[in-house]
């Protein structure tokens, strides 16, 4: 099991891969779309690198509660 | 007999160009976030008395006339559909009365985005089985008749066009030229792209369609390359189903094709035309002469239903 600030530091990989977001922008208050401007298809992508990573499954309708980092987090915390 | 391989590839295009700025007078849209989302700079719209039948006829006459072979030759006729409203004739004989072909099997196939692949391995089956010698094997859509143009999710995405191939049989010690099928539905996620009821609009749930897209598609056309016993670093080029640019990129990551493969963009012209634009994208290249005749071809079509199918060709 991995701490919340392991699973941040995972996200922004991610999300810098996926979506060239910098690693300093990704907190847990930070919201997907609004903040760091992941489009809906990046986010699918996101959704799948980050089950590869944690070993969790993400369905396609828990997809669109994960607003924030922090919703990400909570959500590979509790299903991991 | 050993097997078949394509002959020959016609397509056809309305000629008339909607761009994304056109788009944009009409739903809330723009030519970036197209771009973006989806790839797509421009697509071909048909004429309103324009059929499903005239844009295959279209494409079937270019590929007749470049295979050599007369119309008197051809004994099998198949078109890969989803969007004639002409049920019955269906589209296969119409082809076949306009181009003169006199008493040809005729079929048309429904398996929506990936009905080309359908096509081409259903045609091979029948020509391994002895049942045809030489066909005609047609994709061709009119998606601009099922789009909801008041929908800025879906009407930016499709558009209009057919494409073809003569398909012949190969002598017992030739190789054949078009490899085993990888075929198969994910019936559990049917619903993810609906065409339904009377006047239909196509409707979708794009980001189930797209995960779906890019994960289960790149290991059944790994699969494709194995039953022809070709890697994937050996093949020339890659036409996918022209669904949407970034389904097609995520696709040709996860193959790991290195970077002499050439891979099909049509999209980006023509945007998704559905069971078309397979042998559209196809034809275009090798009239464009992007890739040697006799090379390695990975074929892959996806989308409605949610069916699958993919396979190795000989370029004509």
């Amino acid at each position: 099991m991995s701490s919340r600030e392991e699973i941040v530091t995972g996200l922004a990989e991610i999300l810098e891969e996926v979506a060239g977001v910098k690693p300093a922008d990704v907190s847990e208050s930070k919201s997907f779309t609004e903040d760091l401007d992941v489009d809906s298809l990046s986010m699918v992508e996101v959704v799948v690198a980050a089950e590869e990573r944690f070993g969790v499954k993400i369905p396609d309708d828990q997809v669109q509660n994960l607003k924030t980092v922090g919703d990400a987090v909570s959500y590979i915390v509790a299903n991991s | 007999m050993s097997g078949s391989r394509v002959l020959s590839l016609g397509h056809y295009q309305p000629s008339r160009v909607v761009t994304n700025d056109e788009l944009a007078q009409v739903v809330d849209t723009n030519d970036a976030w197209i771009r973006d989302r989806v790839g797509i700079a421009e697509r071909r719209i048909a004429a309103p008395d324009e059929t499903v039948a005239d844009m295959a006829i279209a494409a079937a006459e270019k590929a007749l006339a470049g295979s050599g072979l007369a119309a008197a030759d051809i004994d099998l006729v198949v078109v890969a559909t989803c969007s004639s409203v002409d049920r019955c004739p269906n589209v296969a004989t119409r082809v076949a009365a306009s181009l003169g072909i006199a008493a040809p099997g005729s079929m048309d196939v429904n398996t929506a985005c990936s009905g080309f692949s359908y096509a081409l391995a259903m045609t091979d089956h029948a020509i391994r089985a002895g049942a045809t010698r030489n066909a005609l094997v047609v994709g061709a859509e009119k998606l601009s008749d099922l789009t909801d143009w008041t929908d800025r999710a879906t009407c930016i995405i499709f558009g209009d066009g057919a494409g073809a191939a003569v398909v012949t049989a190969v002598g017992a010690d030739e190789a054949p030229g078009i490899g085993p099928v990888v075929w198969g539905s994910a019936p559990d996620k049917k619903d993810t792209i609906r065409i339904e009821g009377w006047r239909p609009y196509i409707a979708q749930e794009g980001q189930a369609v797209f995960r779906w897209a890019t994960t289960a598609i790149a290991p059944l056309a790994l699969q494709a390359c194995e039953r022809a016993g070709v890697a994937p670093s050996e093949i020339a080029a890659f036409v996918a189903h022209q669904a949407n640019s970034r389904i097609i990129d995520g696709i040709a990551r996860r193959l790991g094709l290195p970077d002499s493969v050439v891979i099909a963009k049509d999209i980006v012209e023509s945007g998704n035309t559905s069971a078309a634009s397979i042998p559209l994208a196809l034809s275009k290249l090798v009239e464009r002469r992007e890739v040697p005749s006799g090379a390695p071809v990975l074929l892959m079509g996806f989308g409605g239903g949610l069916t699958y199918a993919g396979q190795v060709i000989r370029c004509p």
